[in-house]
């Protein structure tokens, strides 16, 4: 059977006529779900969203619902409310779509999670370089105001939020949400120690904090729409809605679909959706969820236990798309932002690229962190340049094990797992590439990566 | 006050300073509606922001040199931005990069000595899917694989005396619109 997209959070995107405007929106429903919500209880949206079982789509895929059930309440602090539309993670662009296709969509998702947690007032952190998004953004939250479906009483309520999009600086680890609190407080993006900075009990000025991806806004709105119960029905167990594969690299038509979560697998969104490798090529690995999730080889069979207690032996191209599947391979499913490499590429070389990505982007706070992604960087670039010795390669992997874990935020990780992931599936090729080098051979790969 | 400044700019920094609840977090706005009007972060702008926000200059200072899309010194009237993260190299962007540096006679990291443009690698800008992506200024250029550079070179060096450039309104789809 061949899958199908279901379009939930893109239903308009791409579509002839759909414009940006609140007059287009609304033609579109829109705003009806932002007064379905302002009938009910804060609370009682709150339960809708953990009904639901919406997990954040910001890449750590935490329960949406929980998240704003550890909201600190007692302290009697103001509580904030962040939208992260950083998107920084490599092979990640599926929030764009919304931003500059759809804005409103995320400001009536704001509004209705601004609501739900009582927020005092809501920021929308987007990165800097979308200047043109963050003024779509800006233009939607007037007319939304103009609409009083935000600003004062909001809908004749004696509710009141404003929303202020702030943009970032061109900083990857201020995606990460203590460096964006820190961001957008006007300090440098340096993540906070958790605990005690848990951003629901001490997030943006000291506040309770609910910092949440731009698309899980979006999610939110929907989960309203049809209630948390009927929501629940999408998807699999432990895994609801829909996720936006956005996929990049070597295949013949890299994009973006939403697919219900776990009803296509791998093999069906590089073939089906996406034509399947380049001519003459053949795929060689992916990464499956932005280029912090752990590398896939093609060829390798997995096997295990799913939490259902199901067991599974699987090729890649088998792996049904949904969390708790993906996660039992062994990687995530992170972004969605699926990174194909097929066999012209060199390995070290694609593993080069991602380590002098994390080296330029360590805030340089733990030693682990910043130490570890500057030797990781030069180490591979070394062998890439030609300079490579065979005990380079294990010794990458030491290195990586000495990052992962020892850090303040998660960025350890994400300069961590490539390496982890990658040495050991294709330590015969990093080898080769070290070898070929010192013996003064030929290249076989064209495509250049560092 | 800095003389280095608009009036207008002047004015909208209040705007945006009365909108957060603490007036810090207008650092970065300030930095970015500076950067807009002046072109770079010279000291000056460093020292008008620390006095309009509440903090040192030392602070901003440190901000300013955090974040990679602020200039600390002038750069080209046009600035080319390729990224040049996984997705993109694996469409070729070091290729991409190696050509404009052919076309505009300078190295990554340079500006031409005329003072038209910069040239520069960055990091992942969002939109993988279509790369190689360059951003020239905030225009976002999509598929610029290697046999496409000239063709992007030409209609930068045109814009280069075209006095409406960076003044017209945004049209759905076109690559100012994107970026
Ligand atoms: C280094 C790093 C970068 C991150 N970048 C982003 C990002 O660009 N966008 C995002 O939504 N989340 C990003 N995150 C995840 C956030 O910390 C946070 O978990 C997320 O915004 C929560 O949203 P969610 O609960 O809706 O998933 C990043 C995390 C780390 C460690
Ligand atoms: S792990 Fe890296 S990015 Fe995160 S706080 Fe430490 S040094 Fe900074
Ligand atoms: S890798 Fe170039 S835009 Fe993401």
């Amino acid at each position: 059977m061949s899958a199908q997209e279901r379009r939930i959070i893109y239903a308009h995107i791409g579509q002839p006529g759909y414009t940006t405007d609140i007059d287009c929106y609304l033609r579109h429903g829109g705003y009806e779900t932002l007064k379905k919500a302002f009938a009910m209880p804060p609370q009682a949206v709150c339960d809708e969203v953990k009904t639901s079982g919406l997990r954040g789509r910001g890449g750590a895929g935490f329960p949406t619902g929980v998240k704003w059930s550890f909201l600190d309440r007692k302290s009697g602090k103001p509580v904030y409310l962040v939208v992260n539309a950083d998107e920084s993670e490599p092979g990640t662009y599926k929030d764009r779509q919304i931003i500059y296709n759809d804005p409103h969509q995320i400001v009536e998702g704001t509004l209705i999670t601004a609501y739900a947690i009582q927020a005092k007032q809501a920021f929308i952190y987007i990165r800097g370089e979308f200047q043109h998004g963050a003024k779509l953004l800006e233009k939607a939250i007037a007319e939304a105001k103009a609409h009083h479906f935000c600003g004062n009483n909001i809908l004749g309520s004696d509710y009141s939020v404003e929303i202020i999009v702030h943009r970032g600086g061109g900083c990857y680890v201020c995606g990460e949400e203590t460096g964006l609190i820190e961001s957008l407080e006007g300090k440098r993006g340096y993540p906070r120690i958790k605990p005690p900075y848990f951003p629901a009990v001490l997030g943006l000025y000291n506040c309770p904090t609910i910092v949440n991806n731009a698309e899980t806004m979006a999610q939110v709105k929907h989960i309203i729409a049809m209630g948390g119960a009927e929501f629940a029905k999408i998807g699999v167990p432990g895994d609801r809605g829909t996720h936006i594969w956005g996929v990049s690299g070597l295949v013949k038509r890299p994009g973006l679909y939403e697919i219900e979560a776990g009803k296509a697998t791998f093999g069906q969104l590089l073939y089906d959706f996406c034509g399947g490798p380049l001519d003459g090529r053949t795929f060689k690995a992916i990464i499956p969820g932005g280029s912090s999730t752990k590398i896939l080889k093609f060829g390798d069979r997995f096997k295990g236990k799913l939490p259902s207690g199901e067991e599974f032996d699987w090729a890649l191209e088998d792996i049904p798309l949904d969390a708790n599947s993906i996660m039992a391979c062994g990687t995530g499913l992170g972004t969605g932002g699926t990174i194909v490499l097929d066999d012209s590429v060199e390995m070290i070389q694609a593993l080069a690229n991602l380590n002098a990505f994390y080296a330029h982007e360590t805030c340089g706070q733990c030693t682990p962190c910043r130490e570890g992604s500057l030797w990781l960087s030069r180490i591979t670039k070394r062998i890439a340049a030609g300079g490579g010795r065979e005990e380079d390669v294990p010794m990458l992997k030491d290195i990586a094990d000495q990052v992962a874990g020892r850090t303040i935020c998660a960025h350890g990780e994400a300069v961590a797992w490539p390496v982890q992931s990658a040495v050991p599936k294709f330590r015969e090729e990093y080898l080769e590439s070290v070898r070929r080098r010192n013996k003064g051979e030929p290249s076989p790969y064209a495509l250049k990566l560092i | 006050m800095t003389s280095k400044l608009k009036p207008e700019t002047l004015a909208k920094a209040d705007e945006i300073i009365a909108l957060y609840p603490e007036r810090r977090s207008a650092t970065l706005p300030l930095l970015h509606l500076a950067q807009e009007d002046h072109g770079w972060i010279c000291h000056e702008i460093i020292e008008w922001v620390a006095e309009k926000v509440g903090t040192t200059p030392m602070e901003v200072l440190g901000v300013a040199t955090f974040y990679p899309m602020f200039h600390r010194q002038p750069i080209g009237k046009r600035h080319i931005r390729v990224c040049r993260t996984l997705s993109c190299a694996l469409r070729g962007a070091y290729h991409t990069m190696e050509a404009l540096e052919k076309e505009f006679g300078i190295q990554r990291g340079e500006t031409a000595a005329d003072g038209s443009v910069s040239l520069e690698f960055v990091e992942c800008i969002a939109s993988c899917g279509t790369g190689p992506v360059v951003h020239v200024d905030h225009e976002l250029h999509e598929e610029i694989t290697p046999e496409r550079v000239k063709e992007l070179a030409d209609n930068i060096r045109a814009t280069l005396s075209d006095p409406e450039y960076g003044k017209k309104e945004f049209v759905p789809g076109t690559a100012a619109w994107k970026g």
